[in-house]
């Protein structure tokens, strides 16, 4: 195995995988300190940035086609409409 | 980009064009995984807007130290996925072999893990219905939720075990070739530890002091 070969088969993915961990750990600790602001908030943007570290990496998606790219988001894009329609309808009651 | 050599499919005439078919198929296929977990996270979205006390003290019941278990198992196991698939497609046999072990014993190892938990949750009367030990509006809706969500996640992760344990029944010389099988493969199970990632917070941290 070349140290390139090394690079890409081993280390990149232990790099993502230790920052899922320390993700983990930063949103496990503010999750337990008391009185700390906008908890649920900082939990989901945390929660979604490990999201964002295992679709750019672990699947590759920052090296892959355009097409790839486009259909990657469609799923997010179709039910953020149904999130925006139903909330558009309660906090407008 | 060149891309190694791989057995073709009907009706792919090169590497390249199956590598970006599949990764189009299985992300079209997640996407309709989105709006699946979408429809629940909607559900926790709008029970917790309208009982949003209930729904915390429902939450403090969920047992922190499972979920974060779980959370760094499934999260190895993404590891192990990823090397397993980068070393398919590198020619690594043996290690790809060693990769895909480990990654069907962490799953196997979140399944046992949830079941403890399960048991755990049961013994607390945590289902909804008649016993149900909280009579605060939203409690109920948030082990609802849990009880959904944790289960449905955990027939995906089944199912990716017999997805992934398909790659160990390739034999060594064509293993190499298969790569792309294993794209897609991988694909599905990172899917899963992103719905897990998500869950995590939704259900084991909202309810802490």
């Amino acid at each position: 195995m070349t140290r390139e070969e090394r690079l890409h088969v081993i280390l990149a993915p232990l790099a993502t995988w230790a920052g899922l961990m320390g993700l983990l750990t930063v949103t496990a600790i503010y999750a337990w300190l008391p009185d700390a602001p906008i908890k649920p908030v900082v939990g989901l943007t945390i929660g979604v940035a490990k999201a964002l570290l295992i679709a750019l990496f672990f699947m590759q998606l920052r090296r892959s086609a355009g097409l790839v790219k486009v259909v990657s988001i469609v799923g997010i894009v179709w039910a953020s409409f149904m999130f925006i329609l139903t909330f558009a309808d309660l906090l407008t009651r | 980009m060149s891309q190694p050599e791989a057995i073709l499919n009907e009706p792919w005439r090169t590497a390249e064009r199956q590598h970006v078919a599949m990764q189009f198929g299985v992300w079209a296929f997640l996407a309709t995984e989105a709006l699946f977990f979408g429809g629940l996270f909607l559900f926790y979205a709008v029970s917790r807007y309208f009982t949003a006390v209930g729904f915390d003290i429902g939450a403090r019941e969920a047992d922190f130290w499972f979920g974060t278990a779980n959370t760094i198992v499934l999260l190895t196991s993404s590891l192990t996925m990823a090397v397993g698939e980068r070393a398919i497609k590198a020619g690594f046999v043996r290690l790809a072999r060693g990769a895909v072990i480990a990654t069907l014993a962490l799953g196997a190892t979140f399944l046992v893990v949830k079941g403890f938990e399960y048991r755990s949750d049961i013994e607390k009367d945590l289902i909804p219905g008649p016993d149900f030990p909280y009579a605060v509006r939203g409690a109920a809706q948030f082990w609802a939720f849990y009880w959904t969500a944790t289960v449905v996640h955990a027939i995906h992760l089944t199912v990716g075990l017999g997805i992934v344990s398909r790659l160990l029944f390739v034999s060594r010389a064509d293993l190499p070739k298969r790569w792309t099988t294993a794209v897609g493969t991988a694909l599905y199970w990172h899917l899963v530890d992103i719905v897990w990632v998500i869950l995590y917070p939704l259900i084991y941290l909202v309810g802490r002091p």
